[in-house]
């Protein structure tokens, strides 16, 4: 880890810094955590979110809900969440599918992968940590990227809010 | 520099010139968003009695004043021979009733009507009403509301939205967005048969009105943005028993191809075109969905019916010509056997879906009256295509093209624009028409007393880009991120009168929003038509002059219809629900923000939210007694 990390002046400053360099953990370990450890820890980590944002074009994701402003599927870029917006919520949409016309992906991508998955779904509303989402979307070549003010318009989160934001207990999502 | 005029003369001289100019700009200029239709531009006179196209010989539009097929007839007019509501006095006209289906999305299908009885049918769940006309405000004499899988809505490209009902022989025949045809006694509103045509698991949907020709039933699939292999089915309009079907792609028994198939041009004769213009397997996922509008000639036994765009949308993924995707389509109605095929977009490269409907007309040559099929194309090309052989007598630009240069009419290929082509990973920009075209699916009508065809469409452009892309069964399969915006001129639809004899228009009306409703032309010489922000308009048959308009509850882009009640009197209905995939941006309450949004198209239609809102109602007019 870099210099600063390793430098610790006060307790306080010494966690947030913490925080800080697990944005860019890259954690290959199978161990199986439960839901809000593991909501955590992928919503919080931008290898996580920009393998999301990949597996979102490449499973068509794209095809239904556009960059985030939907088509044939709903938008995930502003504030309403039809099935809840916490990321075991997110997950278990994307792994098991809705009545309303949601596909199940559960088979075509790994548990991993829904989570990664829920994580760039969650970012696009800026419901993500500040420091661990990417300073430019991965918008496709014909659109200028969508800039972080931007994304963050539907709802501002920092990651204090975001770490205060209790797992699985919101259905439908409101501001902070 | 020393000036012989007092600095505050100049001044006060300035000013005046700046007053002036504001003074002249704002009344030259319509504010933003202000109608831009009050006055049609003309191009030229009204063809001559002798010179006009006339509808063919053998259609009867809207007999007795009853309206049993959304076209009005086989031959697709869209045509009226009620005259009571008239240039005259079409300002007078009065709401009778309305009809409220509880819906909230597009509602694309106009009502029947037979007899003293009015067919309303619903975009999905696909609920069918029947309204009693013989009674004040219409009550509902009975309703039937299908089984369907609700999750047939997440594959559904373009909203759920359904184009309607065909009535014959007593029974009404639809289609449910989850792929049944479903046949109903039109009395008593009791199911007589169901026939499942569609898979959702596939991503499969039916969104077309079927049409009835010689004891058929005749269906196409939908699905062109899901990798869908595309089919015309006819079922036995007894029982509902397939009695063919076939395909748009793959070997020449699937697309019921035989000795038959004598196509025009060359490069549409050999064996199992279907398959080898395609990538290895490319045709089994390859689109070509039949989700418009079929036309039926009862003297050659012939239908006539468009296929939709290839998949995935990125061209790169598969070379070649794509055979039969986005071209037309001659089959004898009896067998299903093709008899010939032109291909409007050979290797598509910008969703030009070929879906429209075929107009049939008889035009006056030097050599006689010729049959033709008149075909308003997406590609924006008004296309007289000769009806027995397939050759295209002429192809000339009714909206603003620049992705094709022309149509080589020697050997039927449109004339590429090189650079307007797509290619994988760099960003193709102003490409016009956009993906939905110079028109899309709302159809025409057309005036034997004017020898005009009156079309309502699009004036759009867009930047498209592609990458690779998966096919996964039952999610998109597109490949292509565009975005679309307002073309040269900056009205985003046009209200055109087409002489297709001429291959001229002679005037268009400048419409701010795309227009996605249907025309209607009757023999009052009034054209109706509505608009996404909700008004509905009569125009002057000969001139375009606005006679009457209204403004609706929601935007309208459904189908205008008239016919003539239990009590002698004419009425005109249409649906105010806006939506499809031009209003989704209303109707599916999606986010303007991102502007690849419902494949690029809210970015065309961010104002769409301010100006209307989501309904589905039925107005129903009339001249005061």
């Amino acid at each position: 880890m870099s210099l600063p990390c390793r430098v610790s002046l006060l307790p306080l400053a010494a966690l947030t810094l913490l925080a800080a360099c697990g944005r860019e953990t890259r954690d290959f370990s199978n161990k199986m955590m439960d839901s809000p450890h593991r909501g955590a820890k992928f919503a919080g980590n931008a290898w996580r979110i920009s393998n999301g944002a990949r597996l979102f074009v490449w499973m068509n994701c794209a095809g239904c809900h556009s960059h985030g402003g939907g088509g044939m599927g709903p938008p995930l870029m502003d504030a309403k969440w039809r099935y809840g917006s916490s990321m075991s919520h997110v997950a278990y949409t994307i792994l098991n599918g809705r009545p309303g016309g949601m596909p199940a992906f559960r088979g075509k991508i790994t548990e991993d992968q829904a989570w990664e998955l829920a994580a760039y779904v969650r970012s696009m509303s800026a419901r993500t940590r500040r420091d661990a989402l990417s300073g430019r979307a991965d918008e496709p070549a014909n659109v200028e990227p969508l800039p972080l003010e931007k994304r963050r318009r539907a709802r501002a989160v920092t990651p204090e809010q975001d770490a205060a934001q209790k797992e699985s207990s919101k259905i439908e999502g409101t501001g902070p | 520099m020393k000036s012989i005029w007092p600095v505050s003369v100049l001044m006060i001289l300035l000013a005046a010139l700046v007053g002036l100019g504001a003074a002249v700009l704002a009344t030259t200029y319509p504010a933003p968003h202000a109608t831009f239709s009050d006055r049609p531009v003309v191009y030229g006179a009204l063809p001559a009695p002798q010179d006009r196209a006339r509808l063919a010989s053998w259609a009867q539009p809207s007999p007795d004043g009853q309206w049993t097929w959304q076209l009005g007839d086989s031959a697709a007019s869209r045509f009226s021979p009620l005259d009571e509501i008239n240039a005259s006095n079409v300002a007078q006209l009065k709401p009778v009733f309305t009809f409220d289906t509880g819906l909230k999305r597009g509602h694309e299908a106009g009502p029947l009507v037979v007899g003293d009885t009015m067919y309303v049918t619903t975009p999905y769940p696909n609920d069918v009403y029947a309204l009693d006309l013989t009674r004040p405000g219409a009550p509902v004499k009975w309703q039937y509301h299908p089984q369907s899988q609700k999750a047939a809505q997440g594959v559904a490209c373009c909203d759920v939205v359904n184009r309607g009902a065909v009535y014959g022989a007593g029974r009404l025949y639809f289609n449910t967005l989850d792929g049944q045809t479903i046949a109903l006694d039109a009395a008593t509103g009791h199911e007589v048969w169901k026939a499942k045509l569609a898979e959702i698991s596939k991503g499969e949907t039916i969104t077309m009105a079927p049409l009835l020709a010689e004891g058929r039933v005749l269906v196409g699939t939908s699905g062109g943005e899901m990798g869908v292999r595309g089919s015309l089915a006819a079922l036995d309009a007894a029982s509902g028993k397939l009695v063919w079907r076939a395909y748009s792609t793959g070997p020449d028994k699937d697309v019921l191809m035989g000795p038959e198939f004598r196509p025009f041009y060359k490069q549409d004769q050999g064996k199992d075109l279907g398959v080898s213009t395609w990538n290895p397997e490319g045709w089994k996922i390859g689109g070509g969905n039949p989700w418009g509008w079929v036309s039926y000639d009862p003297e050659l036994h012939l239908i006539f019916y468009g296929t939709g765009n290839p998949g995935p949308w990125n061209p790169d993924q598969r070379p070649g010509d794509n055979k039969w995707t986005a071209g037309v389509f001659a089959r004898d109605v009896r067998t299903g056997q093709a008899r010939w095929f032109y291909q409007t977009s050979p290797h598509d490269l910008f969703d030009y879906d070929d879906i429209n409907e075929s107009l049939l007309l008889d035009i006056p040559t030097r050599q006689g009256l010729r049959k033709v099929v008149a075909r308003p194309a997406r590609s924006g090309f008004f296309q007289i295509i000769d009806r027995m052989s397939g050759q295209v007598l002429s192809a000339k630009p009714f909206a603003y093209i620049n992705s094709m240069k022309g149509v080589d009419l020697i050997s039927g290929r449109p004339i590429m624009n090189p650079d307007k082509e797509p290619k994988e990973g760099r960003t193709t920009r102003n490409i016009c028409p956009a993906a939905p075209g110079g028109k899309d699916w709302n159809p025409v009508s057309f005036s034997p007393r004017t020898g005009l065809v009156y079309i309502a469409h699009n004036n759009l452009c867009m930047d498209e880009g592609d990458v690779d892309t998966n096919y996964i069964a039952g999610t998109p399969y597109l490949g292509t991120e565009a975005r679309m915006y307002p073309g040269p001129g900056g009205n985003r639809g046009v209200f055109t009168a087409w002489d297709p004899v001429a291959g001229r228009k002679v005037w268009e009306i400048r419409e701010d929003l795309p227009l996605w409703s249907g025309t209607l032309a009757t023999a009052g010489d009034v054209v109706f038509y509505g608009t996404m922000d909700g008004w509905f308009k009569a125009i002057d048959a000969r001139t375009g002059r606005l006679l009457w308009r209204t403004k609706l509850v929601s935007g309208i882009i459904g189908m205008p219809m008239t016919y003539k009640g239990p009590d002698g009197r004419q009425y005109v209905a249409i649906f105010a629900g806006v939506g499809g995939w031009s209003g989704a941006i209303v109707s599916g309450a999606l986010d303007p923000g991102d502007p690849t949004t419902a494949l690029g198209f809210v970015n065309a239609m961010k104002d769409l939210v301010k100006r209307t809102d989501a309904g589905g109602r039925l107005y129903v007019f009339a001249l005061p007694r």
